[in-house]
C-alpha cells in the first residue's frame, strides 16, 4: 500500500518533469542531439584508428558500450545537475517537501524522465550495434543490465551531490567539468585504458564511470577490451570487481548527499 | 479530553549557525485549538516564518518540543503531512508549467485531493488554469500556493503572510476562504503583516519580537495590557508642570525639542483621563492644540512592541 502511492506520488512529479523536459530546448538538444552528435564524431575518430586492427567487430564493439559511458555521464549526470539546481534555486524543492512526498521520491521523481531517456537511449546503442555493426548476442545479459542499472543509479546521485556545489544553471557546465572530463578520457570511452602507463590504468578502473562501461562490455561482449571473451559463468567472476567499486561511488555518493545536499538556495 | 490542542509548542529554539550563532527563535510556547485560528504577528526578522517552518516539520528545532495532531512533525512526516497543508512565505512553482498542470502535479501527491477545478474555484483562478506559472502576477502566484494548501482537504492549515503582494480584492476573497475553511473545522496558523486581517480573522494571537511571544491571547487580552494614548500640544507660557494629576495615566511625555511642548499621556483609563484634563482646560482657558485620543488598538500594542516598550513597563 505505501509502496504504490511512493510510486504514484514519484510518477506525478516525474510527469511534471516530463512536460518541462519537453518544454526546454536547451535541455532537449543537450539530451538527445549532444549524444548522436558525439558518437558520430567519435566513430569518424576510431574508425581510421581502429583501420589496422584485425578485429573490426570487437572495435565497433567497444565503441557502442563507450556510448553507453556517454550516455551515463551526459543525459544522466550533466542533465540532472542543471535540473536539481534549477529546481532548488526556484524554490519548487522547498515547496515539495511541504507536501507529502519525501525526500527520496522528490529526488527520484525529479530524475525519472532523464533515466527514462537514459535507457531507451542504451536500448537504442544496443539494437543499432547489433542490427548495423554486426555485434554478437550479450554473453551474460544480468551483467550487462547491471552495468547499465548500477551506471544510472550512481550518476543519478553523484548529480544530486554535485548540485550542492553549483549555486546557478549556468555554473553547472564548470561544476561538471572535472567529473565528465575525468570520466570521458579515463574510463576507456575515447582511449583503451589499456594504452594508458601502468598506474594509469589502474587508477582509471576506480573512476565511477569505468565499472559501469565494464559491466556493460563484460555482459555484453565477455571482455572489457584486454582479454579474450570469457563465457556467462566466466563473466560472472570478472565483473565482481567493478561490481564493488559501482557500490562503493554509491556509497560515497549518497554519503555526500546526507552531507552536502540543500533543498533551498542559499541566502 | 478537553485537550483540544492541535498544534503544541513548548520551549522551541532555533539557532542558526552552530552553538556561536544567531538564535532566531528564543523559548517560544504557544497551543492552537481544534478548529480556531491562531495569528502570528511581529516585525520584520521576529522569528515568525522560523517558528513557522518548524512546526510545518521543515526544520528541526534546536531545543524544545513540537507537536501537531499529536506526532513530531520533523520526525513523524507521513503521520502528519496528509492531515496538513501549508502555504510557505515564498515557495516556488516550476515557469514553465500551467496552473492547471502545477495543481495536477501536487494533487497526484496526495491520498485524497480535491478535483482540480475545484482548487482553482476556491481561490478564483479557473480563468488563469491554462496559463503558464511565468505568466502570473505575485497575487495570482500566491493564490496558486494557496490552491496547493487547500488541495489536500487539510485539518490543519498553515499560512505564511497569505495575502502579502495581493490587490484589495483578491485579499478580501482570499479571508472569504479562510473564514469558510475555519466554518468547515479547519484549524489555521496564520503569520499577516496586515493587523486588521487578524483582528477580523484571529480567535487568538501572539506578537513576536526578537524570538520570543512578547504578548498572546485573545484581541482584547493582548490590546488590554497596552495603554491608551492622549497627545495635545500646550499652548506657550503653560508649562507641562501645570498639568493636573490625571487618573489612570501611566506616563507622561513631554516633547521639549519641538515648538510648544508636546505631550503623549499612556494611559489604561481613557475617559477618566480625558475628563480631568479637558476640565482642567475649560477652567483654565487654556487651548489644547492638535488635541487626540486613541484607545488601546492592535496597532498600538504592536506599535509600542515594535518600539520595544515591554507593557510590563508601564505601571501607574
Amino acid at each position: 500500500m505505501t509502496g504504490t502511492a511512493a510510486i504514484r506520488r514519484t510518477r506525478s512529479i516525474g510527469r511534471a518533469e516530463l512536460l518541462l523536459f519537453w518544454r526546454n530546448r536547451t535541455a532537449l538538444f543537450n539530451a538527445l542531439v549532444v549524444p548522436v552528435l558525439i558518437i558520430g564524431l567519435v566513430a569518424i575518430a576510431t574508425a581510421g584508428s581502429d583501420a589496422g586492427r584485425d578485429d573490426e567487430v570487437r572495435g565497433n564493439a567497444l565503441l557502442t558500450t563507450g556510448m553507453l559511458g556517454f550516455v551515463l555521464i551526459y543525459v544522466v549526470y550533466y542533465n540532472l545537475v542543471t535540473t536539481y539546481v534549477a529546481r532548488r534555486e526556484e524554490l519548487v524543492l522547498k515547496r515539495l517537501r511541504v507536501g507529502e512526498v519525501t525526500d527520496v521520491e522528490i529526488l527520484a521523481g525529479t530524475a525519472s524522465p532523464a533515466i527514462a531517456i537514459a535507457a531507451a537511449q542504451i536500448v537504442l546503442f544496443v539494437v543499432a550495434g547489433a542490427v548495423f555493426l554486426g555485434l554478437p548476442v550479450p554473453v551474460n545479459a544480468p551483467v550487462l543490465i547491471l552495468g547499465a542499472l548500477g551506471g544510472v543509479g550512481v550518476f543519478v546521485i553523484l548529480a544530486v551531490a554535485s548540485s550542492a556545489f553549483t549555486r546557478t544553471v549556468e555554473l553547472a557546465q564548470i561544476t561538471t567539468l572535472p567529473v565528465l572530463l575525468v570520466c570521458m578520457l579515463g574510463s576507456g570511452l575515447v582511449i583503451p585504458l589499456e594504452v594508458l602507463p601502468e598506474p594509469g590504468a589502474d587508477i582509471a578502473r576506480l573512476l565511477p564511470l569505468t565499472p559501469a562501461v565494464d559491466l556493460m562490455r563484460l555482459g555484453w561482449l565477455g571482455t572489457s577490451g584486454e582479454d579474450a571473451p570469457r563465457d556467462f559463468l566466466g563473466v560472472l567472476g570478472v565483473a565482481t570487481a567493478p561490481a564493488m567499486t559501482l557500490a562503493l561511488w554509491a556509497a560515497l555518493g549518497v554519503a555526500a548527499v546526507r552531507r552536502w545536499f540543500r533543498w533551498e538556495p542559499r541566502r | 479530553m478537553t485537550n483540544q490542542a492541535v498544534i503544541e509548542v513548548r520551549g522551541l529554539s532555533r539557532r542558526y549557525g552552530g552553538a556561536k550563532g544567531f538564535e532566531a527563535v528564543r523559548g517560544v510556547s504557544f497551543s492552537v485549538e481544534r478548529g480556531e485560528l491562531f495569528a502570528l504577528l511581529g516585525t520584520n526578522g521576529a522569528g515568525k516564518t522560523s517558528t513557522l517552518e518548524i512546526v510545518e516539520g521543515l526544520d528541526r528545532p534546536s531545543g524544545g518540543t513540537v507537536r501537531v495532531l499529536g506526532h513530531d512533525p520533523f520526525g513523524q512526516r507521513p503521520a502528519v503531512r496528509p492531515r496538513i497543508g501549508v502555504m510557505l512565505q515564498e515557495g516556488g512553482f516550476p515557469p514553465d508549467l500551467t496552473v492547471a498542470e502545477t495543481v495536477q502535479m501536487w494533487a497526484g501527491t496526495l491520498t485524497d485531493p480535491r478535483p482540480v477545478a475545484e482548487a482553482l474555484a476556491l481561490v478564483d483562478l479557473e480563468h488563469r488554469a491554462s496559463v503558464r506559472v511565468k505568466q502570473l502576477s505575485g497575487g495570482e502566484r500566491r493564490r496558486v500556493d494557496l490552491a496547493l494548501a487547500i488541495l489536500g482537504r487539510p485539518e490543519v492549515l498553515f499560512l505564511d503572510e497569505p495575502t502579502t503582494g495581493l490587490d484589495p480584492e483578491s485579499r478580501r476573497n482570499t479571508r472569504r476562504l479562510i473564514r469558510s475553511l475555519l466554518l468547515d473545522g479547519v484549524t489555521v496558523l496564520l503569520t499577516t503583516h496586515y493587523l486588521e486581517e487578524a483582528q477580523e480573522l484571529a480567535d487568538r494571537l501572539a506578537i513576536m519580537h526578537r524570538g520570543e511571544i512578547v504578548a498572546t491571547g485573545s484581541l482584547a487580552e493582548v490590546v488590554a495590557a497596552y495603554p491608551a494614548r492622549v497627545r495635545f500640544v500646550l499652548p506657550d507660557g503653560v508649562p507641562p508642570g501645570r498639568l493636573p494629576a490625571l487618573p489612570g495615566a501611566s506616563r507622561l511625555e513631554v516633547d521639549t525639542a519641538g515648538t510648544g511642548g508636546a505631550v503623549t499621556v499612556h494611559t489604561h483609563a481613557l475617559q477618566q483621563t480625558l475628563t480631568v484634563l479637558l476640565a482642567w482646560a475649560a477652567e483654565r482657558g487654556v487651548d489644547l492644540h492638535g488635541l487626540d485620543a486613541r484607545s488601546a488598538s492592535l496597532e498600538e500594542a504592536f506599535l509600542s512592541i515594535a518600539a520595544d516598550e515591554s507593557p510590563l513597563e508601564v505601571s501607574p
